[in-house]
């Protein structure tokens, strides 16, 4: 019998991702993405304009508050166009972890009816938030060219920093959706702790007000290196910041890696705990 | 003999049971046993997916199955509610693990556990049989070739870009049967899919499943419908608390069941949880019929049932008895509407001789208040009636009731 074989029994221990089984359900991966966008922006006046509502108005409450009353330091650029420039990505962090915590719970009824990679959840809704980043990303081209800012030679290290930036939600997103399963405290958490977490990172202020003997542990935060390359890209506040974003690199392969092996591990306790 | 298509060795599933939490009755109470059970809770919670053998909560849904399903071959699964049907199907198709044993599988599975799962109300009816369709484990180009076939077989064509939340339910269900019915598996698992929608969809489906069958593709089928299953399934397994208690052909498999369900003439409610409403405070004590073994088709009887109100009822109360023959419903018996005061109130229900068939007749019971369902319970009694009257046909008359009909013949 030339058929391919699937044995169930009992799993023990840590498993590797079927690469195969995910390659077959790339068309579900593409339909659940494309369904997370749709159904975000289904029946609401402004659709995908909230997309730039959110990171634009951000902005303009971080420019009055942080910027003209606490007077917070900006290296040197219009506070506008440096909460902008670290609230793109952030944005796109922030509302990954959320959603991507939530997507196994979100879907038990599927998740208890059929078999399908359960990796495909937290994967969607991450890629469905590509669409408000790369809006996102736009927005803030256009006040680029309007304050005729040249990007420095380092954009082509761009693809660097979404990658760390992938990666460490990928991760976070894996780990925080298996946690979410079982122990609901990860929802209760997540809704208040990103906005917390955001002051972990440097997109209100700039790294350079944290004391320097301090910085390279406050750099353990993949963000911190993503959201000053960008500053330095865009903006030329500091220098390309080579050391921090390495140890972001680091870190997030770490929580990538883990991220994968610890979802697998929890996958098969899904549909009974679910 | 050639290799079985499904190898089913020693399977057991163990579930945990949820054990009982330490009850708070105020708030104070909740918001004390809050803080004081993090801890608790975190043991708890862990545990949920920790099942040592020792353990008084831990509940054994499948005990030890192993049985082989050859190419081809159509197998019906029968069994009680609980019996473990749904997990056994749950364990062939992946969702979940079996805790001990091991199935072997040779080619593609597709399991319909439910239709239309993954529909988005927001999404179109286009967008979700793609959606639907590659949750069944389709790729998009082989949805693409059975588009068409898709929409004409579910009959949704004019509302294929409206989105799904502006359909009717049964729309939604032969949607989603429509791109079941057109998946390709090697093997198909199906459950209990027939019990929704019309009279005509389940014909139509019936036929379907029949076409999958003489296709020669291997069918694992449950259904509490034994019609269905009797004419489906030359073969088929009987559940039995957890256990394979026989592999056989389905005539037999389906008369050791109903004479294993076939009696139930009393029912006492053990735990409160499940036969009350807590909210009206009003229980199901008992259920008893007046017969305590078979029952002669020739003989009338009663069945009482016994509520006990705490607290005087604002609405009227009304109590239904589903009368249920090869899983689907004969008939309905209706009390009429009445105010309870608190205490226990006996309801009777008459029954005249000469209406049920010789068959076996699930009973389930309804609460009724505001036209609402407040308490549901299934299979409260079994009860088995038998022919002993003294008629030349000796055969078995089809149908769910064999209501003596007076019949007055002159001649003209």
């Amino acid at each position: 019998m030339n058929r391919e074989i699937t044995i169930i029994k009992a799993s023990t221990g840590w498993r590797a991702v079927n690469l195969k089984e995910l390659a077959h359900y790339r068309d579900l991966l593409w339909f659940l993405t494309i369904r997370g966008i749709k159904a975000k922006y289904a029946q609401s006046i402004l659709g995908v304009g909230w997309a730039v509502i959110q990171p634009l108005f951000s902005t303009l409450v971080f420019t009055i508050i942080f910027g003209s009353v606490a007077r917070i330091d900006s290296n040197g650029v219009p506070y506008f166009l440096f909460s902008l420039v670290g609230l793109v990505p952030w944005t796109f962090f922030a509302n990954t972890l959320t959603d991507s915590s939530n997507s196994l719970i979100a879907n038990a009824a599927m998740i208890n009816k059929v078999y399908f990679p359960r990796l495909v959840l937290p994967l969607s809704s991450i890629f469905s938030k590509g669409v408000d980043f790369i809006i996102g990303f736009v927005l803030l081209s256009i006040f680029l060219v309007a304050y005729q800012i040249t990007p420095a030679w380092e954009l082509v290290m761009l693809p660097w920093l979404i990658l760390v930036l992938l990666f460490t939600s990928l991760g976070l997103g894996m780990i925080l959706s298996a946690m979410a399963v079982q122990y609901r405290d990860v929802k209760h958490a997540m809704t208040f702790g990103v906005q917390l977490l955001m002051y972990a990172a440097p997109v209100v202020y700039p790294t350079t007000n944290v004391p320097e003997q301090y910085r390279w542990m406050y750099a353990i935060n993949p963000m911190v290196g993503v959201i000053e390359g960008f500053r330095s890209i865009f903006l030329k506040t500091i220098d390309f910041p080579y050391e921090w974003l390495m140890m972001g690199t680091i870190i997030s392969i770490i929580l990538f890696i883990f991220g994968v092996f610890y979802f697998k591990r929890m996958e098969r306790i899904f549909a009974d705990v679910a | 003999m050639a290799e079985p298509v499904i190898s089913v060795k020693g399977v057991s599933k163990k579930y945990r049971i949820g054990l009982a939490d330490k009850k708070s009755d105020t708030m104070l109470t909740t918001i004390l046993n809050g803080i004081k059970n993090p801890l608790a809770n975190l043991n708890r919670i862990r545990n949920l997916s920790k099942l040592n053998d020792d353990d008084s909560s831990i509940f054994w849904a499948l005990r030890d199955i192993s049985f082989d399903v050859q190419e081809g071959e159509v197998l019906g699964i029968i069994g009680h509610n609980g019996a473990g049907k749904s997990t056994l199907l749950k364990i062939l198709s992946q969702i979940t693990e079996p805790s001990i044993g091991e199935v072997k599988i040779h080619g593609r599975v597709a399991a319909l556990l439910e239709v239309g799962t993954g529909f988005h109300p927001e999404l179109t009816g286009r967008e979700n049989i793609y959606m639907n369709g590659t949750i069944l484990g389709m790729t998009k180009k082989e949805i693409n070739l059975k588009l068409d076939e898709i929409v004409d077989f579910s009959g949704v064509e004019k509302y294929l870009d409206t989105p799904v939340k502006f359909y009717s339910s049964g729309m939604r269900v032969r949607l989603g049967f429509a791109v079941a019915a057109h998946l390709e598996p090697e093997i198909l698992i199906i459950d209990e899919v027939l019990s929704v929608g019309d009279a005509e969809f389940q014909k139509k489906c019936l036929g379907k499943m029949e076409d999958v069958a003489h296709a020669g593709r291997t069918v694992l089928f449950v259904s509490h419908n034994m019609n269905a299953v009797q004419t489906l399934c030359a073969k088929s397994i009987l559940l039995y608390n957890g256990r394979n208690i026989l592999y056989d052909d389905t005539d037999k498999v389906i008369n050791t069941y109903l004479s294993k369900i076939g009696s139930r003439y009393t029912w006492q409610s053990k735990t409160l949880d499940m036969s009350s409403d807590k909210l009206r405070k009003l229980f199901v004590k008992e259920v008893k019929c007046s017969q305590h073994s078979i029952i002669s088709i020739g003989d009338n009887f009663h069945i009482d049932v016994i509520v006990e109100a705490l607290v005087p009822q604002d609405e009227l109360v009304s109590i239904n008895l589903f009368f249920k023959a090869h899983g689907e419903t004969a008939f309905v018996a209706c009390s009429k509407q009445t105010q309870l005061m608190n205490g226990s109130y006996i309801f009777k229900f008459l029954f005249p001789d000469n209406l049920f068939n010789n068959l076996n007749y699930q009973v389930d019971l309804m609460v009724v208040q505001m036209s609402t369902s407040i308490v549901f319970l299934k299979e409260v009694l079994l009860l088995d009636f038998i022919d002993d009257l003294e008629l030349g046909w000796k055969g078995s008359f089809p149908g769910y009731i064999r209501p003596n009909v007076e019949t007055i013949i002159e001649k003209v």
